[in-house]
């Protein structure tokens, strides 16, 4: 096949066998975990600013305004720059907090979301690690991030912050549900959760066109829920500015509410990644069955740029929904859940199974 | 039945009108063009204020130098917060009457809550707004502005 060109797994592996040729395995072992945590720091750190800064570019424009534009050419060091004020703001610690899981629970959540990156391919052949149940990794390690909410909210020792942490289990418990449910479409019709596999079956093309009606209802189905999960707009209501000052992170200062902030950017980069690998065909460029000379000519266009092409897509719609629509009422939200989109699941997948029984998907 | 219809036509009906609202956002999005934020230091020269922006208050004078403040002294007693002192003065007219007229309308800027009630009550219009508003100053005594310029006088005393 064509995409194979822009493989880096000889690029990885050549990095591999260079560390374990020089030192012995034991630190070989360690400088290759050290060298691939670095790397996804860096890269964390970097995506997280630059998603902010397109947050308020994309919030701007739709609101008819500009958006950061003075702190270098467009504003695109406006985010560092608010970066560095928060790291030397002061860390307030609350008399009354429970100072161990106030100090810890930043750390949770945004672990959880670091974990979860670490499973996602980018390009062929860069892949940090391949568990042969990538999809159901996800979402395990995802899903701890709320544990850090709750922690948050509980030991602010304020009724805002427990409220705030308290909708937001409310809320993940239940749209988990149908974040599963609408991955486990795909994974009816790949066959498989490693995440590679994954990809490679959408060589001929993408589940979302393979996989027609019922994969593209799936794929709505997790954007909605996958906003929820994130507790961003319309879905915000463990923060809810109008209703309880910040939420869970009503009493964080300095860098742990950075924590926070970036965590949150980073679980909607995680959404959009997963929506793009599964739905979208990770970095698996465009193909059309019977178009041979359309697909060589995507071929051309590096897997990596696929990857980012693919995920932008999805943040932006993301950004529009959330600078759309008003935010939901608690029972509200759950009604939309409980009532719309589970029921839309659970019936979209017998559909989806009948589907794959009869073989009338395209193949 | 009819419920399952109500609650199917429902999903419809909601994905539709989210997709209006999408709509309209998304034509925000594209048209740069209509961005309402204005540049303020750069486009300092062309920037144009609204006519009912409250700026700073002024005593409109025309080309001959005449103001229409009889120096009655109600926008003295309407400002609440004592930003106008209306000092009067007394001139024998031509038929030998006494009459008022205003000797300096002293407006403290650094008071003032551009609330307009001396504006709106005056009652020959000698008050108005002006459209500047850069007001800072080094010296917190140029707050203070006498707003009749020296010289002047009042229209209807042209005809006398």
């Amino acid at each position: 096949m064509g995409y194979q060109k822009y493989d880096l797994a000889p690029l990885t592996h050549s990095i591999d066998q260079f560390l374990y040729s020089h030192l012995s395995s034991t630190w070989a072992f360690l400088a290759e975990m050290t060298l691939i945590g670095v790397v996804f720091l860096i890269f964390y750190a970097v995506i997280g600013l630059y998603l902010v800064l397109a947050e308020r570019k994309v919030c701007a424009f739709m609101q008819n305004r500009i958006g950061p534009n003075r702190v270098g050419w467009f504003g695109v060091i406006q985010t560092i720059a608010d970066l560095f004020k928060l790291l030397l703001k002061e860390l307030i610690t609350i008399r009354k907090a429970d100072k161990l899981l106030f100090n810890i629970a930043p750390f949770i959540v945004i672990i959880a979301s670091f974990l979860g990156i670490a499973a996602i391919p980018f390009a062929m052949g860069l892949h940090a690690i391949d568990f042969n149940i990538g999809i159901f990794y996800i979402m395990a390690v995802s899903s701890v991030g709320v544990v850090g909410i709750l922690i948050a909210g509980w030991s602010s020792n304020n009724k805002y912050s427990l409220i705030g942490a308290m909708r937001s289990g409310a809320q993940i418990v239940s749209y988990e549900l149908s974040v599963g449910l609408s991955l486990l479409v795909i994974v009816i019709y790949s066959g498989t959760l490693q995440l590679s596999t994954l990809v490679e079956s959408q060589a001929d093309a993408w589940w979302i066109i393979k996989g027609h009606i019922p994969a593209i209802l799936a794929f709505f189905v997790f954007v909605t829920a996958g906003t929820a999960e994130t507790n961003r707009g319309p879905f915000d209501l463990a923060e809810a500015e109008s209703e309880l000052t910040a939420g869970f992170h009503t009493e964080y200062s300095g860098i742990k509410f950075a924590f926070f902030f970036l965590a949150e950017y980073m679980n909607m980069f995680l959404v959009a990644s997963v929506a793009a690998t599964v739905f979208l065909g990770g970095w698996m460029p465009l193909h059309i069955p019977g178009m041979e000379g359309f697909n060589n000519a995507m071929d051309f266009i590096p897997p990596i740029v696929w990857y980012f092409g693919k995920t932008a897509f999805v943040i932006f719609l993301m950004m529009w929904i959330k600078w759309t629509f008003p935010r939901l009422r608690i029972d509200q939200l759950l009604n939309l859940e409980w009532k719309y989109l589970l029921p839309i699941n659970l019936v979209n997948i017998v559909v989806v199974a009948l589907i794959v029984l009869m073989g009338w998907y395209i193949k | 039945m009819k419920s399952i219809f109500d609650y199917i036509a429902g999903i419809f009906k909601g994905v539709w009108s989210l997709l209006k609202g999408m709509t309209i956002t998304g034509k925000y999005f594209i048209r740069l063009d209509k961005i309402v934020t204005q540049k303020y230091p750069e486009n300092r020269k062309k920037l144009k204020m609204y006519d009912r922006f409250k700026g700073e208050l002024i005593m409109p004078h025309d080309a001959n130098n005449f103001h229409k403040c009889n120096g009655c002294g109600i926008c003295e007693m309407n400002c609440p917060n004592g930003s106008i002192e209306v000092i009067s003065d007394k001139i024998i007219t031509s038929e030998g009457k006494s009459k008022r007229i205003i000797g300096t309308h002293i407006y403290h800027l650094s008071m003032c809550t551009f609330c307009g009630l001396c504006v709106k009550s005056c009652p020959s219009n000698a008050l108005a707004f002006s459209q500047e508003f850069e007001h800072a100053v080094f010296d917190r005594n140029k707050l203070t502005k006498v707003l009749n310029n020296p010289g002047s006088s009042l229209v209807k005393d042209l005809a006398e």
